[in-house]
């Protein structure tokens, strides 16, 4: 038989429809099994315990982005993560920060998202598409890999320390996505484009302390977007500076 | 009250496709109850099957072949019109989508890659590593962002406004607000997805519960097939998490506890890759016949990739890998991977044309919530994303034809009649009540898991249907336990639970008369296909009495004759 050990819980609740309840802990003590993830753990607390719990899941297997929260200090998903991962049986969870709180666990990704739509999240192409695929080689789509896998869970917006203290700033996760446009070899944005986020609230405002990296369950590097991108801006500024600027090409 | 000419229900990749393609020329809004990309489409793994013709072993390819292995991967009972539209369309889908910036794997010669799975006579199957549901829904998410699709991300469907045979659009709830919101549409279409958590074990995320299936079948659509319900050979013991059909596309062996690969003795030729159908049964009598291996978490079988190596394992199954060592602590370049067969896709669905259109006017669904159909009894891995996506883009075409004429107007009191009716039922759900929507929904999994499942008989039929009605009686007890109504996920899964109990009933009414065994409907009482009583579409609709009326719908056969199915 597989040993089952008691866990104490440790949620912060909050509504934004009654701010007059301030945040506070709310305890559950639960037995769990080895294997258990603070997911499978969290949804017993709502439908057996608490269904006043709000939190928001949906695959369960890490790759839809819903369940991104701050877990022991840590900013992962609760899905992937392990109850027994930790040396304590105390599990605290909190919200994502630098977001705004609507209920429990959920935030409101309102600005995420805005950033994303801001920065053109698509490729562009301005000739004529092939009758089949446009060609791109093995090594061409190994460029954009690492950017390609990011799911949008938004565990780099909450480590990130800039966004803690700059509330318009651009985000790692829009810097990563732009990037994965820019090093497409088949996108043909205009290098104008970049100009969206050459300034004091985009790329420029990275502290680059590498907190998004250590954050994201997935193995992006946001900050390798970020740096990638200033490299494109001053090539570009320098190309106008010698006057070779072909800033529509 | 908000109105759109048409409103899409559902962000995955048919309602995405289908807004894409209408909100040039209408006024479109869709409804998602999570963030598009939350989507359940994002968990596809292996690939979307089309005839390209890049794969140096299927220059023989083509689009009718393609036809040829899905209807009879189908037993047969796909609509076979349907099957050579879908196919011909493929090839079409997989380079727009690429033209959208779909980053597919590649082979050295800059084509998209295409690899081999299960019921296909050549590697048709295009993939971007073990990601391809993710990187097709951002495509088409980032389409939809691009051309400026209006998007209620975060908004609950409660019910369907169907009256004197029109659709009149919905009465939704604004999750984040807690406000009952009706919409008016002349044009209604649904992309909800399919119903695995009707089942105890599925692969399917915790979404898919199938309400838009129950919403249509309530408001008085037909259903089609529904005892056609494909359990996935290959999911992680535990969790079931899937563990794509691309491992075996690779290469996987799949092992019993003697050693034995034992495919070679079910499908001497095929062997792992023999449609799902089939190699779910293989490993459920192995299983059954004690050739499993004993987990805590239950009998398994094992997926062995080590033959593969750890550079391709790494390269074409990262995430099977990545998920394998987070989710159960094996890592599969050292280790088999522990799996077993459980609940993963819909067949069955709100019953459409080749059109998407349904017998109710100004009403349309598309991807896994419809039933077109063109997987039959029982889909090819590969076709589902396929599906989605070209039957998203027919229906932006047909609606977009059917408006030619006018857009139909939706009558306002019919929908304010409706969001009376769902405000009662939320006051009714949100009252001290005895049930806890979480325990009926767990006792209705282990109904359908138990009685509903791979290997059938009329016996355990009979247990299922008799004890749905029960179910539905527990469920006017159901009470959640606070009456807000913003991110109240309880009220949700209670308001959804209702169309779960209606979709479960149809599923396993249709799967006790239907006494023959046609790809995924497999009956112990019944062991073999009969085309003679059973070459027929199941239809359900809502009867008299509460419970499902069936009847019975021709199958379209244009040039493949129904012949047995050997792998």
């Amino acid at each position: 038989m597989i040993q089952d050990s008691a866990y104490t819980f440790k949620i912060l609740r909050y509504d934004a429809k009654e701010p007059e309840r301030r945040p506070r802990f709310c305890t559950y003590r639960i037995r769990v099994i080895p294997g258990l993830t603070v997911l499978a753990v969290l949804l017993r607390i709502r439908d057996e315990i608490d269904g006043t719990l709000s939190f928001r899941c949906s695959c369960r297997s890490a790759v839809c982005g819903s369940c991104a929260m701050v877990i022991n200090g840590k900013l992962d998903l609760a899905c992937r993560t392990q109850v027994a991962a930790f040396d304590t049986d105390t599990i605290i969870l909190e919200p994502l920060p630098n977001f705004e709180v609507i209920r429990d666990l959920v935030v409101d990704m309102t600005p995420f998202w805005q950033m994303y739509d801001k920065i053109q999240p698509y490729l562009i192409r301005r000739s004529h598409a092939p009758e089949k695929e446009i060609p791109q080689s093995e090594g061409e789509r190994r460029q954009i890999d690492q950017f390609v896998n990011c799911i949008l869970c938004a565990c780099c917006w909450g480590a990130c320390p800039v966004l803690a203290r700059e509330p318009g700033y651009l985000g790692p996760a829009a810097a990563a996505k732009l990037e994965r446009f820019v090093l497409d070899s088949r996108d043909e944005r205009p290098a104008s484009t970049l100009s969206l986020v050459n300034d004091e609230k985009g790329v420029w405002a990275c502290d680059t302390v590498f907190r998004c990296i250590d954050a994201c369950p997935k193995d992006v590097r946001p900050t390798d977007a970020i740096v990638g991108l200033r490299k494109a801006m001053v090539k570009q500024s320098f190309k106008k500076i010698l006057g070779k600027a072909k800033d529509e090409t | 009250m908000i109105s759109h000419d048409i409103l899409i229900v559902g962000g995955g990749l048919t309602g995405l496709r289908a807004a894409v393609g209408l909100c040039d020329r209408f006024n479109v809004g869709l409804i998602s109850k999570v963030y598009p990309v939350r989507s359940h489409s994002i968990c596809a793994q292996g690939g979307i099957n089309a005839a390209l013709t890049n794969n140096p072993d299927g220059r023989d390819d083509s689009w009718e072949k393609h036809a040829f292995d899905t209807i009879k991967g189908s037993d047969f009972l796909a609509d076979q019109d349907a099957v050579e539209i879908m196919c011909k369309e493929a090839i079409n889908i997989v380079y727009e989508m690429e033209h959208w910036g779909c980053p597919f794997s590649r082979f050295p010669d800059g084509t998209i890659a295409q690899r081999p799975f299960g019921g296909a006579a050549y590697p048709r199957t295009c993939y971007s590593s073990d990601i391809t549901g993710h990187v097709l829904l951002n495509t088409l998410y980032e389409r939809a962002v691009a051309k400026g699709v209006k998007i209620y991300p975060e908004w609950f469907v409660t019910a369907l406004c169907v009256e004197d045979g029109q659709c009149h659009g919905v009465v939704a709830l604004d999750m984040h607000s807690g406000e009952l919101v009706p919409v008016r549409a002349g044009v209604t279409f649904f992309g909800t997805g399919g119903y695995g958590r009707v089942y105890q074990h599925s692969t399917n995320s915790l979404t898919s519960t199938g309400s838009g299936i129950g919403m249509a079948y309530k408001a008085g659509v037909p259903l089609k097939d529904m005892e056609f319900v494909q359990f996935h050979p290959t999911t992680l013991i535990g969790t079931n998490i899937l563990m794509t059909e691309a491992c075996r596309g690779e290469g996987g062996y799949l092992v019993n506890n003697q050693g034995e690969r034992f495919m070679k003795r079910y499908a001497p030729t095929a062997k792992e890759l023999a449609p799902r159908d089939i190699v779910s049964r293989c490993i459920q009598t192995e299983i059954n016949e004690g050739r499993g291996f004993d987990h805590p978490l239950g009998r398994y079988i094992q997926l062995d990739l080590r033959h593969l190596g750890e550079e391709k394992i790494q390269e074409r199954l990262t995430g099977i890998r990545k998920i394998c060592i987070d989710f159960i602590g094996i890592d599969p370049v050292k280790e088999p991977i522990p799996i077993m067969p459980c609940q993963h896709y819909s067949m069955g669905g709100i019953d459409v044309n080749e059109r998407c259109a349904t017998e109710v006017r100004g009403f349309y669904a598309g991807g896994e919530c419809a039933c077109v159909s063109v997987h039959g009894a029982n889909r090819l891995g590969g076709n589902s994303l396929l599906e989605t996506i070209a039957f998203g883009k027919l229906a932006a075409q047909a609606i977009s034809e059917d408006m030619e004429g006018g857009i139909p107007k939706p009558d306002e009191k019919s929908l304010l009649k409706l969001k009376d009716e769902v405000e009662k039922k939320i006051l009714r759900l949100t009252a001290p009540g005895r049930e806890k929507p979480y325990q009926l929904q767990a006792d209705l999994g282990v109904v359908m898991d138990q009685k509903v499942g791979i290997f059938r008989t009329r016996e355990q039929l009979k247990q299922a249907v008799d004890k749905l009605p029960e179910l539905k009686e527990r469920y006017r007890h159901v009470g959640v336990s606070s009456p807000s109504r913003h991110m109240n996920y309880e009220l949700i899964n209670a308001l959804e639970l209702e169309y779960m109990l209606e979709v479960a009933h149809t599923i396993a009414l249709g799967a006790m008369l239907r006494e023959e065994s046609r790809g995924s409907h497999f009956r112990t009482d019944f062991n073999t296909r009969n085309d003679r009583d059973w070459l027929k579409h199941t239809i359900a609709r809502m009867g008299d009495d509460g419970g499902p009326a069936i009847s019975y719908k021709d199958v379209v056969i244009t040039r493949y004759q129904p012949v047995e199915r050997k792998y």
